[in-house]
Parts: structure tokens; C-alpha cells; sequence
């Protein structure tokens, strides 16, 4: 079989040279005919490589069928999943000792992208995706969505990554709720919080609006307001931008809501308290990432089961976003194999690979196709409301955090200033605070 | 040669706490020969100490006879494969954090040597500073309330009573529980608006509480998980120190017209106040290190009302990679835990003086 197909494109090669010379006016074709000719996955066959994913559905449909990849390529795969954080910390080491155990690595773009172009961890992929002896044909990169691929480029244009999947912040709502009051899906934010006020009601335990008020785990919520005023936390010349009137607007926005409309202790709330407040009924609008729908639609945890609508973040006073967050799979620049490492990531990526996500519960894919299937979209428990929620917030969504390399302290340090204005603090005050206080650590960051 | 002598024991015991009831009695002994080490000024426990222990002689160290022993040079070859693994697994390490905290050092940017630089930083952030009232807050609560329950139960369940065995191993099950799953099951229960803990209280008509939801009210539901996890630990030492008391002081009190609250006071507490101590030093140390219920429970939170030193520490080091720092932590948080150990060694051999 193996001898058959390497000497079969060899025979089509030499026929479509002859084709492609006679038509000459028609580039594309050519380059086509060309990979076609040489593009073989059985190339590698025989090699092994390492593959480090984090710890999420994702990675155990990629696990789940590994199989089919060596099958294909006669490649062989060693893949491990580490919980999130661990998984970066082992990624943040081996790559700082300067000799990773990994030639496959998983991303969370949101953290990482910004130390990953620092250390120069990643390999450039662009010179893979132009090389046709190594692309399959049918790869089809355009068909990544915009906000994916945003995420994976580099501010120098090195594509660092391939988008595998995309999370947009958008808002879970209690249809029965919004029924129940007369009150349609909010058009702007300021409706958005009118829609709070009068559905909650505290006397049935019931709260219009829930989101984070940890510390660290609140930042996307107050930077979907921000994105509403035009604005990213830090602007492309890396200035801060924290404690400008429009970030003080949406702090104050953000206490509003966590703290009139929101449940008691929303200030210790993360993702998880949230959600289970929202699928027991008990708060008419949720706002968090998209992928976390699987449980608010499985019935043995949910009762709001066929009552939840999908409603993408209501435009702010200036601008319409969603907060937007992106994983990414790619090869580690000191791999030595790094060309079995792309036909894995090319495998991974494919349209099956990410319509998986959409069929298992992985999340939304990073490719614009997956979404286009209508049978998928019929079949899916989700509704097609979920679908197009995905497709909208794709066409609007920008980063829901800085791309800077200390992250986690910024998460840090504005989340506490954040927390305090729950309990009392004046917005203004803590902003300027927290934005003194980040200053340096940014500026420190970029030097050596 | 005291301080050396406790501090790996200090840790050793603090390791075993999981480990039940064996554990607790291999504690004792452990202790025992510290100890008696101490009091006879030389570093190598009597080999028949344990057995002495067990046989109920608390302060009887003088009575003992003088073993000579043999200090001649042919036998120190027999301590080398011992030093060196306490070279590797606890000087070498220490000593590279010490070279640590005195850079600044990042994973992914390089490493400076900065002198003193990082403590004086530390000892003037504000955030350090309040971890490190916090911790001695927690640790205060999550020691006294344990132990005055602990002994409370020790001397319930001394007496006989139907089904004491049965009732005395429910009393244990918290310590035997997983941390972390407890942990998330507390978390679970706290639900400000769907956890059973509030639905209980709306039973007896109080108001829903906030538990580790708001700062105010965090760190005594934080201690309340220590109380109900590690009272029975203490509970368990202080059934051993009962259980090896003499009656007779009790019978003469008792003939001489003293009541329940007399014996406890006067004769009960006094005699079994050293393994009290051994319950408070050994609480102490645990509580100080608590990292596992505060991180899965409220991450630090809400804001930093519940960031213990440990927190603060695992933030600085795991999640801002500012290993400099955190090494200047550590070793700050270190010299706190030997301080404090020394205090409460020097309490409990004040306690045997006395008894």
C-alpha cells in the first residue's frame, strides 16, 4: 500500500507538470496540482512525538481518536493532559531550561501569547502552510474565523499557532424569566441593566444578573464593558489604559450589577457558582464564556434544561464587542521533529477534528465551516440560537485580556481592585491604585 | 542541637498527620525520644525509650540509667549515607533558596543578584504584611478552638458509655477524609443562595449567611472546617494522655469531697497538659502551612481576605514566576515556623517541669 501511494503522485506529478504547463495563466491551479503531486502523510511514518495538551474536552477527543492519526500517517503519538494550571507551569519551565520534552504544545493564547513570542518558543508556521510538499491540499486555512486567527498571529505577523478553539463571552438568559416579566433580550447596556433591575427579586431568591466577583476570575467581566466603550485594557503602543474614564465606567457598571442585581456572595463567585445559580433558576441572565454550555442543557444538573437563550453581549455606549479568548496547538522551536509535529497539528485542526468539538462538547471551533453544518446545528441539544450567538460574537470579538506576559498578576492586582469595589471602595480610586501599582511589573516585564 | 534535632521531627510529624491513629502512636514515640534527647544533652535517643513511654513513665528521665555510650571514631562512618541524604533533600535546598531570594530571578527572564533587595520590598508590601497578620489569625483560631474541643471530647469519650467505639470512629472520620474533595464539598455547601448550610439555617428561622462569600465572615468559616477536620486529631492524643493517668489521685480527691470540675481542674488537666502541648505544637505547625481547603475553597479570596502567607506565596512563586521573591518568602516564613516551634518546645518542657 505505502509503496503504491509513494509512487503513485509521482506518476500523477509528472502528468499535472505537463497540465500545469499549459496552464499558465491560472496560478492557483498549479500550486494545487503541485501539492497534490507531493503532499504525502505517510511521509513521517515511523516517527514519534510528544504532544502536551491541557486538561479539557478537547484534548481527550484528540486523545480519543490518536488512533486514526497514526493510522493516517504512521506517526506515533505521545500525548499528555495536565490540569490548566500545571500544564502551564511545566510549559513556562521546559521552555525557559530551553530544552522541552514536548514537540506538540497547547496554548492558552489569552496568557501565554505574549511570552511565547518573549522566549521565541514557538515555531513560525507561515513557511508550513506555504510549503505544499508538507500542507495537505484540502487543509483549507482560510477557513479559520478572524477572532481565532487574530489571537494566533503575533504583533510581527509570525503565526505562532493554530486557532483550535475559540470561547466568546456572551450572556446565558432565562427565557421563562424574561416571559414571566414581559421583557425582551436587552438591546444595549444600559437596557441590559434596566432588564436586571426588574427581574430581580430578592423575596424569591431570584437575581436578574450573575457573574464573577473572584478576584483574577472577574477581569473578563469587567473588560466586556470595557470593549462596549471602544476600549482594550492596554492600547497597541502597550500603554495602560485601566484607569481612564471609560475603564472607571465600566468598574462602576460592574459593581452595579454584582451588587444590586447579583445573588449574595457574588463577590466570591467564580465561573462554577455562577453557572450553578443560573442552572437552578436563580438568576435571569448569566454572562461567561460559551463553553460552558454543556452543563446549563444536560438535565440531570440543569433546570433550566430548553429555557436557556443565548444572547450575545449587548453593544456598549461606543462600540459592540465580545470578550474573546483562543487556544492554539503548535510546534515547539526546539522539536526535532518538527514536521511530524505539523501533520499532527494539521490532523488536529482538521474540519472532522473540529466538528468534534461542536458534536462531543468540546467548545466552539475555531473554523468557520464546522458551523455551516446544518445537520450538526439540527442534531445539536443546543439549539440553533447557540450557533448563531457563536457566528455573531465571532464577527465582533476582541482579546478579553491584555496580551502582556504578566497576565496573571494583572488578573491579580485589577481583580482585587475590583473585589474591593463591591464592598465599598469608589471605583475611581481603586483603578488609579491597582493602575500605579501594575505599572512598573508591565514596564519591568518588556526589559531584558 | 535542640532546634536541629526538632525541626526535621516538627516536619516528619506534620507529614504523618493523614495518616490515623498509627500514625498518631509513631508521633508519640518520635516525640518521646526528642525529648528525652533534650534532656540528657546528648543527640542520639535512648533505643529503649520508646518502650518506657509505652509503659507510662512520663517524667521519670532522671531514674534511668546511664548508658555509657560509644563516641569513638570507628563508627561515624555509619552516619555518612544518612548525611548525605539530609545534605540533599534539606541543606542543599535551603541553601539554594537562600542564593535565590538574594536574586531576581524570573523563569523566562533571566536572573540578577540583587542583594537584600527582594526582603525589603517584602517587608514593605502591604499585601505580605496583612497575609502575615492573617495567618496568625487564622492559626490562633484554627489552634484554640480545635484543642479546647479536642479535650472536651477526650474527656467525653473517656468515660464508658454504650457504643463509644462506634461513636468515637464517626468522631474521627473528618481527619480520615481526602483534603481537597472535602474541600470542594464544603465549597458546595457554603452556595450563599442553594448550599445546604443556609437551607439548614432557614429551618431554625436565621437569615442566610455569606460564609466564605464575604470577607468579613471567611476566614471563621475557613476556621470552622479546620475545627471539624482536626478536632478529633487532638482528641486522639489527649485519649492516649488519659488513658495512661494513675486513679489513685482521683480516688483521694474523691474521699477528700472534690467535685467533676475539681478533678478536672486540679488533677485531670495538670496531668495530661503535656500532650495538650503536643496536640497545640503539633496543631499549630498544620495550621501555619494550610494551603490545600483556603485554595480550593475561595482561591485567596474574596479579594485577599483569606490570603494566607501560603497563598500569597504560591501566587508570587506558581503564578507571577517571580522566584526571587517567593524564595525570600519562603525563607521569611521559614524562620516565623522555627521561631514559633522553639516557642511552643520550650512551653511544653515548662508543662513537664510542671506536671
Amino acid at each position: 500500500m505505502s509503496q503504491h501511494t509513494s509512487r503513485g503522485p509521482s506518476r500523477r506529478h509528472v502528468m499535472q507538470l505537463g497540465a500545469a504547463a499549459l496552464a499558465l495563466g491560472a496560478p492557483a491551479v498549479v500550486r494545487k496540482a503541485n501539492a497534490q503531486s507531493q503532499f504525502d502523510w505517510k511521509r513521517f511514518a515511523g516517527q514519534k512525538i510528544d504532544v502536551v495538551l491541557a486538561k479539557s474536552p478537547r484534548a481527550d477527543i484528540y486523545q480519543r481518536y490518536e488512533k486514526e492519526f497514526t493510522a493516517l500517517t504512521g506517526i506515533e503519538v505521545s500525548s499528555e493532559q495536565i490540569p490548566e494550571q500545571q500544564q502551564r507551569q511545566k510549559v513556562m519551565i521546559e521552555f525557559t531550561s530551553g530544552n522541552p520534552s514536548f514537540d506538540v504544545v497547547n496554548l492558552a493564547l489569552h496568557v501565554q501569547k505574549r511570552i511565547a513570542a518573549k522566549g521565541k518558543w514557538m515555531e513560525d508556521l507561515r513557511p508550513y502552510l506555504a510549503d505544499a510538499s508538507i500542507t495537505t491540499p484540502d487543509y483549507d486555512f482560510a477557513d479559520f474565523g478572524k477572532a481565532g486567527l487574530d489571537y494566533a498571529t503575533q504583533s510581527d505577523g509570525r503565526l505562532d499557532t493554530i486557532p483550535i478553539f475559540v470561547d466568546y463571552w456572551m450572556i446565558y438568559y432565562n427565557k421563562e424569566l424574561f416571559a414571566q416579566k414581559g421583557i425582551e433580550y436587552p438591546k444595549s447596556l444600559d437596557e441590559l441593566k434596566v432588564a436586571a433591575k426588574a427581574l430581580t427579586d430578592p423575596s424569591k431568591g431570584i437575581y436578574g444578573f450573575v457573574s464573577r466577583g473572584l478576584k483574577n476570575a472577574n477581569i473578563p467581566v469587567w473588560t466586556s464593558w470595557l470593549l462596549g466603550q471602544g476600549l482594550e485594557t492596554i492600547d497597541s503602543s502597550g500603554k495602560l489604559l485601566t484607569d481612564t474614564p471609560e475603564a472607571i465606567w465600566a468598574a462602576e457598571y460592574y459593581r452595579d450589577l454584582n451588587k444590586n442585581y447579583a445573588p449574595p456572595g457574588t463577590i466570591g463567585f467564580n465561573w462554577n457558582e455562577c453557572q450553578t445559580s443560573f442552572m437552578q433558576g436563580r438568576a435571569a441572565m448569566w454572562l461567561d464564556g460559551i463553553g460552558f454550555t454543556a452543563p446549563v442543557e444536560d438535565p440531570k444538573v440543569s433546570r433550566v434544561v430548553g429555557k436557556v437563550g443565548y444572547g450575545v453581549t449587548p453593544p456598549g455606549p461606543k462600540a459592540h464587542h465580545s470578550a474573546t479568548f483562543a487556544d492554539g496547538l503548535g510546534i515547539s522551536a526546539a522539536s526535532k521533529k518538527k514536521q511530524a509535529a505539523w501533520f499532527y497539528i494539521q490532523w488536529a485542526t482538521n474540519k472532522t477534528n473540529q466538528l468534534r468539538f461542536l458534536k462531543e462538547g468540546g467548545g466552539a471551533p475555531a473554523r468557520n465551516s464546522v458551523y455551516a453544518d446544518r445537520e450538526t446545528v439540527t442534531a445539536s441539544k443546543f439549539g440553533p440560537q447557540w450557533f448563531d450567538c457563536i457566528l455573531e460574537s465571532a464577527k465582533i470579538g476582541r482579546p478579553g485580556l491584555p496580551v502582556i506576559i504578566p497576565v496573571q498578576e494583572f488578573r491579580d492586582v485589577f481583580g482585587v481592585a475590583l473585589t474591593n469595589t463591591l464592598t465599598g471602595a469608589d471605583p475611581a480610586t481603586e483603578l488609579k491604585k491597582a493602575t500605579e501599582a501594575f505599572a512598573p511589573i508591565l514596564a519591568a516585564s518588556e526589559k531584558g | 542541637m535542640k532546634a536541629r534535632d526538632s525541626l526535621p521531627l516538627a516536619f516528619l510529624r506534620s507529614a504523618c498527620v493523614n495518616g490515623g491513629v498509627t500514625a498518631g502512636e509513631t508521633r508519640e514515640a518520635s516525640l518521646g525520644k526528642g525529648d528525652d534527647a533534650t534532656a540528657q544533652s546528648h543527640g542520639f535517643p535512648s533505643p529503649r525509650v520508646p518502650s518506657e513511654r509505652s509503659a507510662g513513665s512520663d517524667s521519670g528521665g532522671d531514674a534511668r540509667p546511664a548508658t555509657p555510650y560509644d563516641f569513638s571514631r570507628k563508627y561515624w562512618a555509619f552516619a555518612i549515607p544518612a548525611v548525605i541524604a539530609i545534605l540533599a533533600v534539606i541543606v542543599f535546598p535551603w541553601l539554594f533558596t537562600l542564593y535565590m531570594s538574594t536574586q531576581d530571578w524570573k523563569i523566562g527572564g533571566g536572573s540578577a543578584f540583587i542583594g537584600w533587595s527582594n526582603y525589603a520590598i517584602l517587608f514593605q508590601d502591604e499585601r505580605f504584611l496583612e497575609a502575615v497578620g492573617r495567618t496568625f489569625w487564622f492559626t490562633a483560631l484554627a489552634v484554640v478552638l480545635p484543642v479546647i474541643l479536642g479535650v472536651a471530647a477526650a474527656v467525653v469519650f473517656h468515660r464508658e458509655f454504650p457504643f463509644r467505639g462506634v461513636l468515637r470512629t464517626v468522631f474521627t472520620m473528618p481527619m480520615m477524609a481526602t483534603p481537597v474533595a472535602v474541600a470542594l464539598v464544603w465549597t458546595m455547601m457554603f452556595h450563599p443562595q442553594l448550599g445546604v448550610l443556609n437551607y439548614l439555617l432557614s429551618l431554625i428561622g436565621i437569615p442566610p449567611q455569606a460564609w466564605v462569600y464575604d470577607p468579613s465572615t471567611v476566614i471563621p468559616t475557613l476556621v470552622m472546617i479546620e475545627v471539624w477536620q482536626w478536632t478529633p486529631l487532638v482528641m486522639l492524643i489527649v485519649l492516649g494522655g488519659l488513658a495512661s493517668l494513675p486513679p489513685e489521685p482521683y480516688e483521694s480527691a474523691i474521699i477528700d469531697g472534690a467535685n467533676a470540675w475539681h478533678l478536672f481542674r486540679h488533677i485531670t488537666l495538670p496531668l495530661v497538659w503535656p500532650y495538650v502541648m503536643i496536640a497545640v505544637m503539633l496543631r499549630t505547625i498544620d495550621a501555619l502551612k494550610v494551603f490545600d481547603n483556603i485554595f480550593v475553597i475561595t482561591q485567596g479570596g474574596p479579594g485577599t481576605a483569606s490570603e494566607t502567607m501560603n497563598i500569597f506565596l504560591y501566587l508570587q512563586a506558581f503564578q507571577f514566576y517571580k522566584l526571587g521573591y517567593a524564595s525570600a518568602l519562603v525563607v521569611v516564613f521559614f524562620i516565623i515556623i522555627v521561631l514559633l516551634s522553639l516557642l511552643l518546645l520550650y512551653a511544653r518542657q515548662r508543662s513537664k517541669w510542671n506536671a
